[in-house]
């Protein structure tokens, strides 16, 4: 499979996916950490993709999303955004409904 | 690139009615941004920071390696201004 068929596959075939600069376990980079920090705060299964593994993964994915910086976080095939849109998504509370996440009291 | 330079190429555009950009690191590379304009009104937060990356062009990833956003309409931000 290509690379771009390859990302497009991803994207759609994981309900939540990050591509970020190094992995889960190790972030390599402050903006992509957060990222995490969110995503494993709210418990949540997610693939994670290393751009820093192949430099041709990060300009086939911002050719694909139209979006130039890493991390980018994609819910149910959809780009959510990067750290900034995640952590104001958080903040505000909206991230539960893009996770689809239903708290029990 | 200096701050001013990337305030010049959001200004240049987006029709903006406040813009903030600040250099996070010093390092001229690093980048904060706060841009308030009407375009954004009725977009998503992905839109919204499209448009603003898209005034930058090739500078983004080429000379600047992050730039964080805080995009706002124009009654989103007064409403904020007013809070506080």
């Amino acid at each position: 499979m290509e690379m771009k068929e390859q990302i497009i596959n991803d994207i759609e075939t994981n309900s939540i996916i990050l591509y970020m600069k190094g992995t889960k376990e190790m972030p390599m980079c402050g903006f992509s950490n957060s990222v995490v920090q969110v995503l494993d705060h709210y418990g949540v299964e997610y693939k994670d993709v290393n751009v820093l593994t192949d430099p041709m993964i990060r300009v086939k994915l911002s050719e694909h999303s139209g979006w130039p910086t890493i991390p980018q976080l994609f819910v149910d095939g959809k780009l959510i955004g990067g750290a900034d849109i995640t952590m104001e998504l958080h903040n505000n509370g909206e991230l539960l409904d893009v996770l689809d996440i239903t708290t029990e009291d | 690139m200096e701050a001013n330079k990337v305030k010049e190429l959001i200004t240049a555009g987006l029709t903006v009615s406040h813009v903030e950009v600040a250099d996070t690191t010093g390092t001229g590379d690093h980048f904060s941004a706060v841009v308030v304009s009407d375009d954004f009104k009725e977009l998503s937060l992905v839109e919204q920071h499209q448009l603003v990356y898209k005034t930058l062009g090739n500078h983004l990833t080429n000379e600047i390696h992050a730039l964080q956003l805080k995009t706002f309409s124009k009654s989103a931000w007064e409403k904020i201004n007013l809070e506080d």
